[in-house]
C-alpha cells in the first residue's frame, strides 16, 4: 500500500538559549502549534487520524512522558488519537516520519501525524543524563568521542580545511536568507504565538545573512579543549591511528545552530485521504536506517541514503533535490563526496547551519522543507537524510504525485 | 597483631603485626580486627573505639603477597566481602570509631580508616596518605571508591583514586581525606578521645535516608562532565593497555547510583577483574616484588666486603657528569667534579644549583639544605684531586683515546681500595679496561638521563671485572637511591641493545611503506612512551648513522632498510635530529612538532597498510626476542634484571611487566608462532631462537609454567 504526505508544517526555529524568543514556550505549546495548524487549515476531523509519532531527543522534565500523547490533548484533538514519542537522536524527527509510513504502507494504520519537538533552550542537551554519552565503560571500550571531535575527525581524515568549512557555512546562511526573502518558507512555517494571541515568533531565528568567510575566521574552534584536555583526540587517533593529530575546525559558526521548534506531517493512505477531502502532495519511495563504525559516528548520510536508493531501485543522479542535515559543515561535505553530488542539489535554501538543529524535530523538517521545494520548482523526488549519535544514519525518498 | 586496650573507656586498637615488616592489610589482620571489634562492641563499658598503630607506620597497604598470589575470581569477591562486613560492622556498630592516623597510611589501611567516623592524623611532612593501588594495576577494594566519593563528591575523590598519589597530611586534609590534623603523638590520642567525648553522630552520613552525594549526582550535569570527560582521560592514558583506571572509574559511576551495601557488591567484583588480571600480576611482580628485590642489592656478591663510597671523583661535567654529581652529593657524598678546565667544572656543578633553586621556590628544600648540598660538590680541573676517592666515574666523550688517558691519569693517584667506573654508553667495557692497570676494578656504570630523575643504573661487567668492583657499586647505587641491574659486556649492553632494536624496526618500517603516523601511534598504542620514530628524533639519526657506520667497520651486517633510511635522512636531506631542528619531524618555533610532509617523497607509502595491531606487536616482539638472545648469550644475568631495565631504562609498558614478562604474557606458543610469521614477511632478525622453541613447546615461560592459549583460527 502506498503512504501520501498530505501536508506539511513547522514552526519557525528560536535560539535555543535563555534570550532566544521561543524560551518562555513550553515544548508542549511548540507541538500544539503545529497539531493545532495541520488541523486547522486542513478542516481535519482529528477522529480519522489514528495515532501520532514523535521524535523528541531530550526526554526531560516537562518535555518527557510522551509528549506526543500530550500535545494531542493540549491540541484539543479527538480522544480517539493516540502518540508515541521515541528517541533516535538527531533521526528522531525522520525516523517518526518512517515508522509513520510504514504503518500506512503494512495496512495497520490508514491517517497518522509525524514529527518532532525540541526545546533546547528549555532543556539542554545531556540534562536527560545522556545514557550513551555518560557511560565511561562504553565510552571507553568502544573509543567513543564528542560528536564535535567526531567531525573534526572526518575533516582531518577528509583533508578539508578550515575555510573550505566556513565556505559551505556561508553558502548555508545565503540560501536561508534568500528562501525567506522570497518567501519560500511561507507554506509551511507556522507562527507561534503567546498566551494573549500575540506572534512571538514568525521566522527563524539565527540566520545571518552578512556572514562571511572572513567573519566566520575569528570564530575559536570548539571541541579543541575537549580533544586536548579530555583526552578524546587521542581516542579518535585509537580508533584511526592512520592520523597523525585530529585538527580542529568547527565552531559555533560551521555546526549546527542549538535552537527551538516542532515539526509535523500528515501522512495517510488514499482512502483515508479522499475522505478527508486531502489532496496527495507526495508518496514514499523507500527509507533505509544503518549503523557506522561508533568513533567517526557522523558519517551515516551516505551509506544510509546508498541503502534506500537500493531500495528504491534508484541512483544519486535520479535523485532531484537532497536534505542533508547540516549537524557539522564536514557532514553534506562528505555526503556529496560519497555520493557524487552537486553542491546545487543539495540544502538548496540552506540548512541547521543557518537556521538550527532542533534536534528531535529537524528530520520532519527537512521533509517538508524539500517538498516544497519540489513544488516551486516542479521536479519530482528528493531525498532527505541525517547521520545520528552513537554512529548510525538515517534517510527517506519521497517522490511528487 | 593488633594490641587492644581500654583507656578511659575507649577501646584502642593499634596494628602491631610481629613478624612482618609492616603492617598490612591481609587474612590475618581482617580476622584480628573482627574479634577487637567484637570485644569492643561487645563490653558496654567500652564508649568509644580508636583505631591506630604501634608501629611507626599507621598501615602500609594491602598485602601484596596475598594479592599476587589469588587466581580465582569467585574466591576474591568472598574474600572482599569478608572485609566489607567487618568494616560494615564497624561504622554501622553504634559505638563512635575515630582513626588516629599515626604514621603511613596507604591503600587498604587507609581505607580502613575511611570507614571510622573520623580521622584524625599527625601533621608530619613524612607521612604518606592515599590510595595507590591503581600504580600497581588494582583498584582500592576496601571500599575507597564508594567512601571516598561519597565523603568528598565523585570529582574531587577520581584524582586520589585514578593517579593514586600519595599525599603529605597537610594535602590530605585539603582534600577532605582526613578531617583534622594534630601535631604530636600526645596530641592524636588526646584528640581522639575528646572526639568520642563530645561527638553527638556517630552513623556515616552514607547510612542516612536524606544522604546525597556531595558535589553533584552522577545523572546530573557534573556527573556527564566527570564521567564522559573521565572516560577520554581514562583511555588517552591508558591506550586501553591497563584495565585498573577504568575499573575505577565504572566502580564510581555505577557505585554512586547504588545503595551503599550494594555499591560494595559492585566494587568487588570491578576488583576481582582486577586482581586476577595478568596485567596486574605483571606490575606487582616486576614494580613490587622484584624491584625491591634489586633496590635491597640481591645483585650484590655475598660476603664480599667493600668499604663504604664517602668520595667519589666524577670526571666530565657535562649533562651526565653533572648528573652523578648532584645525585651523589645529594645523598651526602663528598663529590670532585672535574673537567678540562676549572670554569667547564663549575658550569657542571651549575646543574646541582639550578635543581635545588627549583626546589627551594617549590618549597621542597629549604636554603640551609641546598647549601649543604653543595658544598659537598668540589669542582676542579686537577687529575690530582681524585686522590682520596673511593670511586671514580668517566662521563667523558665517548672517545676511547680520551677514556684511556683520563683512566690512566686518574688511577695514578686513586688509592688502592678504589674502584673506577665508566658511563659510557656504547664502548664495550672490556675493551676500555686495556687502558687500566687494575683492569677487575673496572666496571661499568651506565647512568641514564636525566639522572636526577632516571631511576635506573646499569652495571656492566668487563671480562676481568671482579666482585670486590661489583659489591662496591651496588653499595654506591643504592647509597644514591637508584635501582641496579647488573650484565656481562657485549656491545650496547642490554638497555642501548634492546631500545636500538625499536629504533631500527620504526626505520624498517618507514621504508617498507608504512604511515609516519600509523608507525607513531601504534608505538604509543602498545605503550611506549613515545613515538619510534620520535625518539629516534631525539637520540638523533646522526648517532643511528654513526652506529650503523662502526657496526659495519667491524664487519656487522646491517639491516638494509634502515641503512637506507639514515642515508637519505642524514647524508641526502641533513636531517639529522630534535636538536638540529628537523628530522623525521619538523619543529616549529613555539609550535606543535609535527611529521615531516617530505618523508612520503622519500618513502612512498604503501597502497595496503597494516593494522595498528600488527606494528604495535612488530615493536614490541623484536625488543622481546632480543632480549631473549641477551639472556642467552649471557649479557643478561637475571630475566627480572631484563625487566626492571626495561620499564626503568627506556619506557617499556609497566604492563606487560617488563621486556621478557612480555612473552609470558602474549604466551609464548603465540610469541614464537608470530615471530616465525613475521619472520618470514619481514626479515629473519624476528626469528625466534632455539630456546625458546623448546619453551614453547614444553609450556615454559620466564617466570614458570604458561598456559599454552587456545588458537583462534
Amino acid at each position: 500500500m502506498e503512504a501520501y504526505i498530505y501536508d506539511a508544517v513547522r514552526t519557525p526555529r528560536g535560539k535555543g538559549k535563555p534570550d532566544g524568543s521561543l524560551y518562555n514556550v513550553k515544548a508542549v505549546n511548540l507541538l500544539k502549534t503545529v497539531y493545532s495548524a495541520i488541523r486547522d487549515r486542513n478542516d481535519l476531523d482529528t477522529s480519522l487520524i489514528e495515532d501520532s509519532i514523535i521524535g523528541c531527543v531530550t526526554q526531560h522534565g516537562e518535555q518527557s512522558g510522551d509528549i506526543a500523547k500530550t500535545a494531542a490533548l493540549a491540541a484539543g484533538y479527538s480522544d480517539s488519537i493516540a502518540g508515541v514519542t521515541l528517541n533516535r537522536f538527531c533521526g528522531s524527527g525522520l525516523e517518526a516520519v518512517n515508522q509513520a509510513a510504514a504503518y500506512v504502507m503494512s495496512g495497520q494504520v490508514s491517517m497518522i501525524l509525524a514529527g518532532g519537538v525540541e526545546s533546547m533552550s528549555r532543556h539542554p542537551m545531556g540534562s536527560d543524563g545522556m545514557g550513551l554519552f555518560s557511560d565511561p565503560d562504553i565510552l571507553s571500550r568502544r573509543k567513543l568521542v564528542p560528536q564535535g571531535i567526531s567531525a573534526d575527525l572526518i575533516a582531518t581524515l577528509d583533508g578539508y580545511s578550515r575555510e573550505d568549512l566556513d565556505q559551505f557555512a556561508v553558502a548555508s546562511h545565503q540560501r536561508a536568507a534568500r528562501a525567506w526573502e522570497n518567501g519560500w518558507f511561507n507554506q509551511s512555517v507556522i507562527p507561534v504565538k503567546d498566551h494573549n494571541d500575540n506572534v512571538i515568533l514568525a521566522q527563524d531565528e539565527t540566520i545571518r545573512a552578512n556572514t562571511t568567510v572572513e567573519s566566520l575566521a575569528k570564530l575559536r574552534p570548539s571541541f579543541e579543549i575537549m580533544g586536548t584536555k579530555a583526552g578524546f583526540d587521542s581516542v579518535a587517533v585509537q580508533a584511526y591511528p592512520e592520523v597523525e593529530t585530529v585538527g580542529h575546525f568547527h565552531h559555533a559558526g560551521n555546526s549546527s545552530g542549538i535552537v527551538d521548534g516542532a515539526s509535523l506531517i500528515l501522512i495517510g493512505n488514499k482512502e483515508a485521504g479522499e475522505q478527508a477531502g486531502l489532496k496527495p502532495r507526495a508518496r514514499f519511495r523507500s527509507f533505509a536506517v544503518i549503523g557506522t563504525e561508533p568513533t567517526i559516528m557522523l558519517v551515516g548520510p551516505g551509506p544510509a541514503s546508498a541503502k534506500a536508493l537500493k531500495r528504491a531501485g534508484m541512483k544519486a543522479s535520479d535523485i532531484d533535490l537532497f536534505e542533508v542535515n547540516e549537524a557539522f559543515a564536514v557532514v553534506p561535505m562528505r555526503f556529496m563526496t560519497d555520493l557524487n553530488v552537486p553542491h546545487d542539489k543539495v540544502n538548496v535554501n540552506g540548512g541547521a547551519i543557518a537556521m538550527g538543529h532542533p534536534l528531535g524535530a529537524t528530520g520532519a523538517i527537512l521533509i517538508g522543507t524539500m517538498l516544497d521545494e519540489l513544488e516551486r520548482r516542479d521536479l519530482n523526488t528528493a531525498l532527505a537524510t541525517l547521520c545520528i549519535g552513537g554512529g548510525m544514519g538515517i534517510a527517506t525518498i519521497i517522490e511528487r504525485v | 597483631m593488633i594490641d587492644y586496650q581500654i583507656r578511659n573507656s575507649v577501646a584502642i586498637l593499634s596494628f602491631n603485626m610481629e613478624g612482618y615488616p609492616m603492617n598490612v592489610i591481609n587474612q590475618a589482620s581482617i580476622e584480628a580486627l573482627d574479634k577487637c571489634l567484637n570485644q569492643a562492641l561487645q563490653d558496654e563499658a567500652v564508649k568509644g573505639i580508636i583505631i591506630t598503630s604501634s608501629r611507626p607506620e599507621f598501615v602500609a597497604g594491602g598485602d601484596l603477597k596475598m594479592i599476587y598470589d589469588l587466581h580465582d575470581h569467585a574466591k576474591v569477591v568472598a574474600l572482599t566481602m569478608e572485609l566489607h562486613t567487618i568494616l560494615r560492622k564497624m561504622e554501622t556498630g553504634g559505638k563512635p570509631v575515630v582513626a588516629a592516623i599515626n604514621g603511613t597510611c596507604l591503600g587498604g589501611g587507609y581505607e580502613v580508616t575511611l570507614a571510622a567516623h573520623y580521622r584524625i592524623c599527625i601533621n608530619h611532612p613524612k607521612v604518606e596518605i592515599g590510595l595507590p593501588e591503581v600504580t600497581l594495576g588494582l583498584l582500592p577494594g576496601g571500599g575507597g571508591t564508594q567512601r571516598l566519593p561519597r565523603m568528598i563528591g565523585f570529582q574531587a575523590a577520581l584524582l586520589p583514586l585514578l593517579e593514586g598519589r600519595r599525599y603529605n597530611p597537610e594535602q590530605a586534609a585539603k582534600l577532605g581525606m582526613v578531617d583534622k590534623l594534630v601535631n604530636s603523638k600526645e596530641e592524636l590520642e588526646a584528640e581522639a578521645m575528646n572526639w568520642i567525648q563530645q561527638v553527638g553522630r556517630f552513623t556515616q552520613p552514607w547510612d542516612e535516608k536524606s544522604f546525597h552525594l556531595p558535589g553533584g549526582e552522577v545523572n546530573g550535569p557534573e556527573g556527564m562532565f566527570a564521567f564522559s570527560s573521565g572516560a577520554g582521560v581514562v583511555r588517552e592514558k591508558t591506550m586501553g593497555n591497563y584495565p585498573a583506571p577504568l575499573a575505577i572509574l565504572n566502580c564510581v559511576y555505577e557505585g554512586c547510583q547504588q545503595t551503599f551495601d550494594r555499591a560494595l557488591q559492585i566494587e568487588a567484583g570491578y576488583f576481582a577483574d582486577v586482581v586476577v588480571s595478568p596485567e596486574a600480576k605483571n606490575m606487582i611482580r616486576t614494580l613490587f616484588f622484584n624491584m625491591n628485590k634489586a633496590k635491597g642489592g640481591v645483585a650484590r656478591p655475598k660476603g664480599v666486603e667493600v668499604p663504604v663510597v664517602k668520595k667519589v671523583g666524577i670526571l666530565g661535567a657535562g649533562m651526565m657528569g653533572a648528573g652523578i654529581a648532584y645525585v651523589s652529593a645529594l645523598s651526602g657524598i663528598e663529590t670532585v667534579l672535574k673537567d678540562v678546565s676549572l670554569e667547564g667544572a663549575e658550569k657542571g656543578k651549575d646543574y646541582s644549583r639550578n635543581i635545588l633553586q627549583k626546589k627551594i621556590e617549590r618549597g621542597s628544600s629549604t636554603q640551609a639544605k641546598a647549601d649543604a648540598i653543595l658544598d659537598r660538590i668540589h669542582p676542579t680541573a686537577d687529575p690530582a684531586d681524585m686522590a682520596g676517592c673511593d670511586l671514580v666515574v668517566e662521563a667523558v666523550f665517548e672517545d676511547r683515546g680520551l677514556k684511556a688517558r683520563v683512566t690512566q691519569e686518574s688511577e695514578a693517584v686513586m688509592p688502592d681500595h678504589a674502584v673506577f667506573a665508566s658511563n659510557t654508553s656504547t664502548l664495550p667495557i672490556t675493551g676500555l679496561a686495556e687502558a687500566s692497570k687494575r683492569p677487575e676494578r673496572f666496571i661499568g656504570l651506565h647512568f641514564f638521563s636525566p639522572v636526577d630523575k632516571m631511576q635506573l643504573v646499569e652495571v656492566i661487567m668487563g671480562k676481568q671485572s671482579d666482585d670486590y668492583a661489583l659489591a662496591m657499586c651496588i653499595d654506591y647505587i643504592k647509597q644514591i637511591r637508584k635501582v641496579p641491574i647488573v650484565v656481562n659486556d657485549s656491545r650496547g649492553f642490554f638497555t642501548s641493545r634492546i631500545f636500538k632494536t625499536f629504533v631500527i624496526e620504526g626505520m624498517e618500517m618507514l621504508a617498507e611503506g608504512i604511515k609516519p603516523a600509523l608507525i607513531e601511534n601504534a608505538s604509543k598504542m602498545a605503550g611506549m612512551p613515545v613515538g619510534a620514530l620520535a625518539v629516534t628524533d631525539e637520540v638523533s639519526l646522526s648517532l643511528m648513522d654513526h652506529i650503523q657506520t662502526q657496526t659495519e667497520k667491524d664487519g656487522i651486517a646491517v639491516e638494509e632498510n634502515a641503512r637506507k633510511v639514515t642515508q637519505i635522512m642524514v647524508h641526502e636531506q641533513g636531517r639529522v635530529g630534535k636538536k638540529a631542528g628537523k628530522g623525521f619531524y619538523e619543529y616549529p618555533e613555539g609550535g606543535q612538532k609535527h611529521l615531516w610532509k617530505g618523508l612520503s617523497e622519500h618513502f612512498p607509502v604503501a597502497a595496503s597498510q597494516p593494522s595498528a595491531a600488527e606494528v604495535s606487536k612488530r615493536l614490541l616482539h623484536i625488543q622481546a626476542l632480543e632480549s631473549v638472545r641477551c639472556l642467552e648469550e649471557g649479557v643478561l644475568r637475571s630475566v627480572e634484571d631484563a625487566d626492571i631495565g626495561s620499564i626503568l631504562g627506556w619506557g617499556f609498558p609497566p604492563y606487560t611487566g617488563g621486556v621478557l614478562s612480555y612473552i609470558d604474557f602474549v604466551g609464548v606458543d603465540w610469541f614464537v608462532d608470530e615471530c616465525d610469521d613475521f619472520a618470514d614477511r619481514f626479515g629473519e632478525r624476528y626469528r625466534p631462537t632455539d630456546k625458546l622453541r623448546e619453551m614453547a613447546a614444553n609450556g615454559q615461560g620466564f617466570y614458570g609454567p604458561v598456559k599454552s592459549k587456545e588458537k583462534v583460527v
